[in-house]
C-alpha cells in the first residue's frame, strides 16, 4: 500500500540513517516538537531523584494527573485559536461565566446533564461572539479577548451577584474523586478531549483548513476556503471546551465559584508556547500542549513537594514559558 | 462569428471601476490545446479581463462562453466549478502544508459519511503522485512541507494543481517572472506539455521571447481595448512592441 506513495524519484531515500538522524537534528521544527518531550522527562526525572519518596508515589502522580486534567482541555482550544495565528485570553473568565450559569440552573433545579450543556453552551456564545468580532469586522484577536475577559468576568459576576453556588451531585463528587486503574476520571475526560481535538485536526478537512489559514490566509481564501469560518470555529471550540471545563471545575470545588482562575489562561498560553505550536500560526500538535500541560503541573507539583513556597512556583513557571518560547522561536 | 471549437470566448466585455474604464468591449478567444497570450503594458487591462474570466470581478457588461456555454460568474468558486483554474503569481501554496495537501488543499477526499467524514491520505498521496506524474514533474517527495521547494518546483506544483482537477482552461499570472534561466526551461516545457493534453492555456507574460516561443495566439491590449489578435508564427517582437505602445494600430 504504502509503496504505491514512493516518491516519483529515486535518491531522497537513499539517504542513509545517519544522515536522516542528521538531518532531523538540524530540523528546528524537530526541536520544537520534541522539547517538550524531553522536558517532561527531565522534571520528572529531577524531582523523581530529589524527592522519590514523595515525588513519585502514586497518590501524588495522580495529583498531577487530576491537577492537569482541566488546564489540559483548556489548552486544547487555545491550541486551535493559536494554530490560526489568533489567541484567546477570555478562556479562563468564560470557563467562570459558563461555572456561573451552570450554578444558577443547578439551583433551579434543572437535571445534572443540562446543567452541564447549558454551561458548554455558555461558553461556546461567548467563543462565537469573539470569533464573530475577530473575523467578521477584523478587529485585532488580542483587544477583542482582552475585552472578552473582563465581559464574561463582568457578567459571571453580575449573574452570580458575585456569589459562590454549592453544587452537591453525587455524580459530580464521583467525577472528581473516581478513577479507574490509577487514571482519575478527570484525566480520562480531559485525554478524550485530547483525542478527539487530535483526530479532529489531522483527519479531517476541517483541520487542514486550520492549518491553512493559520499558515497563509490569503492563499486559503484564494483556494475557496472560507477564512471567517474557520476563524470563528476555532474560537468556538475554544469558548466550548472552556464551558466543559466548568463542570470539571465545579465538580472538584463543589460550587460554582464566580471569581475567575487567571493562572489557568497564563497555563493555557504556555502549554501551547512549550507544546510547539508556533505563535505565527499553521504550526503545531495536540499532543504537544497536552504534554506541556502536564510538564507545568507536575513542575508545580515538585516544586511544592520539595517545600519551594508558592511564590517561586509563579516565578518559575513564568520563566519557564520566555525560555522555552525563546528556545523554539522559529523564523517565518 | 461564433466559433465551437473555443475553449473561451469572450464578447464585448466592459467593466469600469468608478469613472475608470478598465475594459472597453474586449472580445478574444482560446482554444483548446492552445497557448493563448495576453501581452500589453501595466494597466492595459489584463489583470482585469482575467479576474472576470476566473470569477472575481463579473464584468459589467457582454458575454463569457465556456466551451460554447454562456456562463455569467459571480464568484472565484463558479468559475472553478466550470473548469477554469488559475495559477496567480503568488502561487496559493501553503508553505507549512505538504505537497500532497496542497495539491488537494479544499478538494480533500473523505471516506466516511456525514460528520463523519475523514480524511482518505493514502488515496490522496497516491492521486498527488500521479497528478504530478502526469506533467512529468519530479518532486523527491510529496509528503514535504512546500517550504523546502525551490521557486521552480513550487511553480510546477502550483500549475499542477490547477491542471489536474479536470479543469479545461489554466490561467497563468506572469508564471516564470520569479525564476532563474533553468527553471523558466522548466516550466516552459510543463506549459508545453499541458498543451499537449489539450488544455487551454491563457498566458500573461511580459517576456516576448517567452510568449513567441509558447503562444499560438497573441491578444495585444492597450488602454482596455484588444490591439491586435495575431497567430504568434506571423508576427515578431517588433511587431508586438510597437502595437503595445501604440506605434502601430489596428486590428490584425
Amino acid at each position: 500500500m504504502r509503496k504505491s506513495v514512493a516518491p516519483a524519484k529515486p535518491g531522497a531515500t537513499d539517504l542513509s540513517f545517519l544522515d536522516k538522524v542528521r538531518n532531523r537534528i538540524k530540523d528546528p521544527f524537530f526541536w520544537s516538537d520534541w522539547l517538550v518531550v524531553v522536558a517532561f522527562i527531565f522534571v520528572v526525572a529531577v524531582f523523581g531523584i530529589i524527592a522519590p519518596e514523595e515525588f513519585l508515589t502514586l497518590w501524588n502522580l495522580n495529583n498531577i494527573l487530576v491537577a492537569a486534567s482541566i488546564p489540559a482541555i483548556i489548552a486544547v482550544g487555545q491550541t486551535f485559536t493559536v494554530l490560526t495565528a489568533g489567541i484567546d485570553l477570555s478562556v479562563s473568565s468564560t470557563m467562570t461565566f459558563g461555572a456561573v450559569t451552570f450554578g444558577l440552573v443547578f439551583t433551579n433545579s434543572w437535571p445534572l446533564w443540562q446543567c452541564v450543556i447549558t454551561g458548554v453552551i455558555a461558553g461556546t456564545l461567548v467563543g462565537l461572539l469573539n470569533g464573530l468580532i475577530i473575523a467578521k469586522r477584523k478587529i485585532n484577536d488580542f483587544i477583542v479577548t482582552l475585552g472578552m475577559l473582563s465581559v464574561a468576568s463582568g457578567a459571571a459576576l453580575v449573574l452570580s451577584d458575585g456569589k459562590p453556588r454549592q453544587v452537591i451531585s453525587e455524580q459530580l463528587s464521583t467525577l472528581a474523586i473516581g478513577e479507574k486503574a490509577n487514571v482519575p476520571y478527570l484525566m480520562m475526560v480531559a485525554f478524550a478531549i485530547v483525542l478527539i481535538a487530535h483526530f479532529v485536526l489531522f483527519h479531517t478537512r476541517f483541520g487542514t483548513h486550520v492549518f491553512a489559514v493559520g499558515g497563509d490566509p490569503e492563499s486559503a481564501r484564494a483556494m475557496g476556503i472560507s477564512v471567517v469560518r474557520i476563524k470563528v470555529a476555532v474560537y468556538v471550540i475554544s469558548g466550548a471546551l472552556a464551558g466543559l471545563a466548568a463542570t470539571l471545575a465545579i465538580s472538584r470545588i463543589g460550587s460554582a465559584e464566580p471569581a475567575a482562575n487567571t493562572s489557568i489562561l497564563l497555563n493555557s498560553v504556555a502549554a501551547v508556547v512549550l507544546g510547539g505550536v508556533s505563535l505565527f500560526g499553521g504550526r503545531g500538535t495536540i499532543f504537544g500542549p497536552f504534554i506541556a500541560t502536564l510538564l507545568l503541573q507536575s513542575l508545580a507539583n515538585g516544586l511544592t513537594v520539595i517545600g519551594v513556597a508558592a511564590y517561586y512556583q509563579y516565578l518559575s513557571i513564568g520563566l519557564v514559558v520566555i525560555l522555552s518560547a525563546a528556545l523554539v522561536r522559529t523564523d517565518k | 462569428m461564433s466559433n465551437n471549437s473555443y475553449a473561451i470566448e469572450c464578447i464585448d466585455i466592459k467593466k469600469s471601476f468608478g469613472s475608470v474604464e478598465a475594459l472597453k468591449g474586449v472580445s478574444m478567444h482560446a482554444k483548446p490545446g492552445e497557448v493563448t497570450a495576453i501581452i500589453g503594458d501595466n494597466g492595459a487591462g489584463k489583470s482585469t479581463l482575467i479576474k472576470c474570466i476566473s470569477g472575481v470581478y463579473s464584468s459589467d457588461q457582454g458575454s463569457i462562453k465556456i466551451n460554447s456555454k454562456e456562463v455569467n460568474f459571480t464568484s472565484p468558486e463558479e468559475s472553478r466549478s466550470s473548469g477554469i483554474e488559475t495559477v496567480y503569481q503568488t502561487l496559493s501554496l501553503i508553505e507549512d502544508l505538504s505537497i500532497w495537501q496542497n495539491l488537494f488543499l479544499n478538494r480533500e477526499i473523505t471516506k466516511g459519511f456525514g460528520p463523519f467524514k475523514l480524511l482518505n491520505k493514502s488515496k490522496m498521496k497516491e492521486e498527488a503522485t500521479k497528478m504530478l506524474k502526469n506533467l512529468d514533474v519530479y518532486i523527491p517527495s510529496i509528503k514535504s512541507r512546500t517550504r523546502r521547494l525551490s521557486g521552480g518546483q513550487r511553480q510546477a506544483v502550483a500549475i499542477c494543481r490547477a491542471a489536474g482537477w479536470g479543469s479545461s482552461v489554466v490561467i497563468m499570472d506572469e508564471p516564470t517572472a520569479a525564476l532563474g534561466v533553468r527553471e523558466t526551461a522548466k516550466v516552459e516545457d510543463l506549459i508545453k506539455r499541458m498543451k499537449s493534453q489539450g488544455l487551454a492555456i491563457l498566458l500573461i507574460s511580459h517576456n516576448f521571447d517567452q510568449v513567441l516561443r509558447l503562444a499560438d495566439q497573441i491578444w495585444v491590449m492597450r488602454q482596455g481595448d484588444v490591439m491586435a489578435g495575431l497567430r504568434a508564427k506571423d508576427t515578431t517582437g517588433d511587431e508586438l512592441v510597437a502595437l503595445i505602445t501604440g506605434a502601430k494600430t489596428g486590428k490584425g
